[in-house]
């Protein structure tokens, strides 16, 4: 049976089908040109960063302070973080070696397992938690302000002070913090071997490090370089491209932690597959 | 044949004062995507002269100064300072062109992380790279007594009210001893005495530093204490420009409305 509807509706209802479809397709070639216009930024922003960061002038004294900042006041943090995962993942992979006869290869186990992958992995993703996090914030914050437009009339180079000091302070800290931190992580899991057994600190450190290589050491220290310039870079980039109002800050913040996380972990898997391709 | 005259009978030429332009926007767009901000603006800003620039929030008052100090590009026109077209220059040369100008934002911008003493020493170890760590102390603590404030050279920013970080902010753009002055909304947000303070501190700047300023404010009573010339804009354009007894006795509602 047909319906019979009248042209005059008919129209009305053409009309607003096809302002639909229109709307539709403007949204997803905003959505598009949006993409390619936040990464040709993220892009023109990592090349601007390149070139102040080998020119002439250089902000010796802010980069320092950066460095401690960076550094020296995640100390805690790490040194807490890095002590868990040692003693934890003693604790839990212990009664299972025990249960194989296997219990003397635990101190070399939880060593390779941290330098190689939970050190540089788990610190990271904390320096992304708080060193991104407080950079994203920490330079909104400064848009918001106007402070970086103040820089910028004073002649000072805002990509030059704020960014390239925080993205090579990153870089260089980063790398010390995971070496730290998977210290103090076999430190941790001899408190946690002692738990329920007794070996002496000096034969728990001794086996732990005979069993690392340099082939163990050396792709973690490179690709903790990398952990720390990309969580560096996505802090400063958040932060100083923030938009206008306290509530871009937040966005700015919350953004660099998710984004930088998210890249430490595909800077891990391409960091694997490589390691993985040259050891064999 | 020379003729010895006495002091009586020299004639004197009538003294005819020359006016300077030190800032020259002409013909000047800005936009904002879609939205026109600043549309063929033009004005001159003459040496040692106040010019207030009037106009309600979003009339392109901020814009304007901010495309003066080359922080934001323009669409086209000319903006001269000193005779140098700030549009066409290179990083370096308009650092050397922002060294003439002190600028005064709505917020303070005074940097978070510094001591106000750091925050002075900022722009002057960069501006002025020939001077001693003497002579840096002694600019600070002369602009801190300017501003009435030297006391608080040891204070962080977030330990001082919003009256001290304005007046910290503009000693901050005099140490640096600025030959013009743009004030963004100087006295925004401030109560009406600390707002005449600082519109009283703006004439002192005036007089003791001998700068051209322009002040963007929408505050009258701002405007009445430091203004030798009027500019109004509205919608990016100039509305209405002269001296202030013009705009006082102007019948025109939009102007009434400011000078109610």
């Amino acid at each position: 049976m047909k319906i019979k509807i009248p042209v005059t509706k008919a129209k009305e209802l053409a009309r607003i089908h096809a302002l639909k479809l229109s709307e539709k397709t403007i949204a997803r070639q905003l959505a598009t040109s949006s993409f390619l216009t936040d990464m040709a930024d993220a892009v023109l922003f990592i090349v601007q960063l390149l070139k102040e960061t080998f020119s002439r002038k250089f902000e010796l004294h802010e980069f320092f302070r950066q460095c401690f900042k960076i550094g020296y006041k995640s100390l805690p943090l790490i040194s807490v973080t890095g002590t868990i995962m040692g003693f934890v993942l003693t604790i839990q992979s212990r009664p299972v070696l025990v249960r194989f006869g296997a219990e003397s290869i635990l101190p070399g186990m939880v060593a390779i397992s941290l330098i190689r992958e939970m050190g540089p992995v788990i610190t990271a993703l904390i320096c992304a938690g708080k060193i991104s996090s407080g950079m994203g914030a920490e330079l909104g914050s400064m848009k918001v302000t106007e402070q970086i437009e103040a820089m910028e009339v004073s002649s000072t180079h805002p990509m030059r002070f704020l960014v390239v000091t925080r993205v090579l302070a990153a870089t260089l800290m980063i790398p010390l913090l995971i070496l730290y931190a998977d210290g103090l992580g076999i430190l941790g899991s001899w408190i946690g071997a002692n738990i329920k057994g007794d070996v002496s600190f000096i034969l728990f450190f001794s086996q732990a490090f005979s069993n690392i290589g340099f082939i163990d050491l050396l792709p973690a220290v490179v690709k903790s370089f990398f952990f720390g310039a990309v969580i560096g870079l996505v802090g400063c980039y958040k932060g100083y491209n923030a938009g206008r109002g306290t509530e871009s800050v937040g966005k700015a913040a919350n953004s660099a932690v998710v984004l930088a996380s998210l890249l430490v972990l595909i800077v891990d898997m391409i960091a694997v597959q490589i390691t993985d391709m040259i050891s064999k | 044949m020379k003729t010895e005259q006495t002091d009586s009978t020299i004639i004197e030429p009538p003294k005819t004062t020359v006016k300077v332009p030190v800032i020259e926007v002409i013909n000047l767009y800005k936009s904002f995507g879609t939205l026109e901000v600043i549309k063929n603006l033009s004005f001159k800003l003459y040496d040692g002269e106040n010019l207030v620039v009037l106009g309600k929030s979003g009339s392109g008052k901020s814009v304007l100064i901010k495309c003066i100090v080359g922080l934001l590009q323009t669409d086209s026109g000319i903006i001269n300072v000193y005779n140098q077209n700030v549009l066409a220059l290179k990083r370096k040369e308009l650092d050397e062109v922002r060294q003439k100008i002190g600028f005064l934002f709505q917020s303070g911008a005074l940097y978070d992380s510094m001591t106000v003493k750091e925050n002075l020493e900022f722009p002057l170890k960069r501006m002025k790279k020939h001077l001693s760590q003497k002579e840096i102390d002694h600019k600070i603590i002369e602009a801190l007594e300017n501003v009435g404030l030297p006391d608080v050279i040891n204070k962080m920013p977030s330990q001082l009210s919003g009256g001290m970080r304005k007046r910290i902010s503009l000693a901050r753009t005099i140490v640096v001893d600025p030959r013009i002055m743009l004030y963004d909304e100087p006295t925004t947000g401030l109560d009406p005495i600390t707002s005449d303070e600082i519109s009283l501190l703006i004439n002192e700047i005036q007089k003791k530093y001998k700068t051209s300023s322009i002040i963007i404010t929408h505050d009258i009573e701002c405007a009445r204490a430091t203004a030798d010339r009027l500019i109004m804009l509205k919608d990016g354009e100039v509305y209405e420009k002269g001296s202030l007894t013009k705009f006082e006795k102007s019948t025109d509602e939009i102007i009434r409305s400011f000078f109610k």
